[in-house]
């Protein structure tokens, strides 16, 4: 019995040991860092955090992000759902094609489509646009959205959907009154999982931005490469682009399996 | 469930298959496009056939790539898999713990791919990095911007830390949904924990171990940017996985049409190997 506690407890210290270092670095001075190996920070320092919120070029970088983020969660969510109904609910010609097809684009590397997504939006006048980058995303996070809502959605009797249409409901008023109040978990949980995976992309999103979309990662890539190496900063900056998942994260926690099973636990 | 057939539910993923039309069809053809052609700049294109096939499928830049990436996936799925149902199988099913161990397993899943690569650089530096300085302490001689060998331990032990969770995450979902009486029965037949696991835990978690085997391949094989940020694909070219060369020869080199012949390869790859795991997969679910 004791080892079935021992290993958990393992894996999270492991877990949490490269965290754990992050947020020491941000509370060191460059010096410090560069000094030698303290295990907590011998001068305490807020500078770091400072620096990052008083500096336009560093908070823009995480209200960038925030903005492409949400635009994207949206527009995938939306489109979602429609499409999700149509796969749980009817049979149609292609539909199982159209579903692996779906699929394939959550397989295809961001490196392929690099180069090709960059002319492609320069030529449609959306490069560094929030805009630009939130499409861009929709490209994985659809497809997922799409499985989610459906393995949600197949759990929901069709029994709810013929009730309402006999108590003179027209689609759209069951779809918007009954039947997303009744599936609202699953789309939680995709709109969790469209947050995550465009917060965390950044090969696109960098691409695709120059100066007014640019998002923090490709904010902290540029400060690390031009100005010296200035690591704390960098540490602060990456504790910060931490802060929104854990956040989050705390709410779906009972859910975030289901999600990643495409709804079909 | 028993589906009706109804042709007018296509107009129900118009929206998506405009979408993702877009994003999707439009950029591979603009591929394709490359990938049959040579240019000599000036935006000149003339038609090449197939030589950049031929020439990619020859080259040995091309093996090496692919031979490392497929040591690096199949390695983290042989760590990972075993190693999630493990501590799954290890987790407290009820209790307060349970949510305290379910949101801090998941935190690496949510920290973006540059920062977990940034981050996994500063902790293994041998100078100012708590791993390298303790391996050094401990009397390993440890440098993974230097040695091939510890450039490889880094990068894989990061991915271990970066997504065996989401296979912990799986398993555990599917360990919760077994009712209490399938483990009573067991203890009846007086069935040791060996062949609770054989014959009630693993076939119940065979569904959510596919799904976890099929992410974890096509992201596996997807990957760029944590490497990338974490050796920067060396020393030398050791840990160059196939992203990171495809990026090398489209951005630096701009030899677009090598480089489109690769994606269209590499892609391919990925399709074929995913079907597979696929058809598996919607198998089980029947």
């Amino acid at each position: 019995m004791r080892a079935r506690r021992l290993i958990p407890t393992v894996y999270i210290i492991f877990l949490m040991l490269p965290i754990y270092w992050l947020l020491n670095m941000s509370f060191k001075t460059t010096n410090e860092i560069l000094g030698g190996l303290t295990l907590w920070p011998q001068t305490f320092t807020l500078e770091n955090y400072v620096t990052i919120f008083s500096d336009p070029t560093w908070y823009m970088g995480y209200v960038n992000s925030l903005i492409y983020v949400s635009i994207n969660t949206v527009i995938s969510v939306a489109v979602a759902l429609p499409a999700a109904y149509a796969f749980s609910r009817y049979r149609f010609l292609g539909d199982k094609h159209v579903f692996f097809w779906l699929l394939t684009n959550r397989m295809a590397p961001a490196a392929v489509f690099a180069l090709p997504f960059f002319q492609l939006y320069s030529a449609v006048g959306l490069f560094d646009t929030h805009l630009a980058v939130a499409l861009a995303h929709t490209l994985f996070n659809i497809p997922l959205a799409v499985w989610i809502l459906e393995g949600f959605m197949s759990g929901v009797p069709k029994e709810l959907d013929e009730t309402a249409y006999i108590d003179g409901h027209s689609f759209w008023s069951f779809f918007i009154r009954i039947f997303m109040p009744t599936i609202a978990a699953g789309i939680g949980v995709a709109m969790f999982f469209c947050f995550m995976f465009s917060w965390v992309e950044l090969l696109l999103a960098k691409t695709l931005t120059s100066v007014e979309a640019k998002p923090i990662a490709a904010t902290m890539t540029r400060t690390a490469s031009t100005s010296g190496y200035e690591l704390g900063l960098l540490a602060a900056a990456g504790v910060l682009t931490i802060v929104p998942g854990a956040f989050v994260i705390y709410f779906v926690r009972n859910y975030i399996a289901k999600g990643f099973a495409l709804g079909r636990v | 469930m028993r589906k009706t057939v109804n042709q007018r539910a296509w107009l129900f993923i118009l929206p998506v298959l405009v979408l993702v039309a877009f994003n999707a069809i439009l950029p591979l053809m603009t591929v394709v496009n490359y990938s049959v052609q040579e240019t000599f700049g000036n935006n000149e294109f003339f038609w090449a056939g197939l030589i950049w096939f031929e020439q990619v499928i020859e080259s040995p830049r091309f093996h090496d790539s692919l031979i490392r990436q497929l040591i690096f996936t199949f390695s983290i799925l042989a760590i990972e898999i075993p190693l999630g149902v493990i501590i799954a199988l290890a987790m407290p099913r009820k209790g307060a713990w349970v949510s305290v161990c379910l949101v801090l397993m998941a935190l690496p899943l949510l920290i973006p791919w540059n920062v977990v690569g940034a981050m996994w650089n500063i902790f293994a530096l041998p100078d100012i990095g708590l791993m390298g300085y303790g391996l050094n302490a401990l009397g390993f001689d440890f440098n993974f911007t230097r040695q091939i060998g510890d450039a490889w331990f880094t990068l894989l032990l990061m991915d271990v830390w970066h997504w065996t969770s989401l296979v912990v995450l799986l398993a555990y979902a599917g360990l919760v949904s077994i009712p209490d009486a399938y483990y009573q029965a067991a203890r009846i037949d007086g069935a040791s924990s060996w062949a609770i696991f054989r014959y009630i835990q693993l076939p119940k978690m065979k569904r959510v171990l596919t799904i976890a085997v099929l992410l974890r391949f096509m992201d596996s094989f997807n990957i760029y940017t944590e490497p990338f940020v974490l050796t920067g694909g060396g020393p030398g070219n050791s840990t160059t996985l196939l992203s990171i060369d495809l990026v090398k020869i489209a951005l630096g080199q701009f030899d677009l049409g090598p480089a489109a012949a690769m994606s269209l390869i590499y892609f391919l790859i990925i399709l074929l190997l995913s079907w597979v795991f696929y058809t598996l997969m919607m198998r089980n679910e029947e």
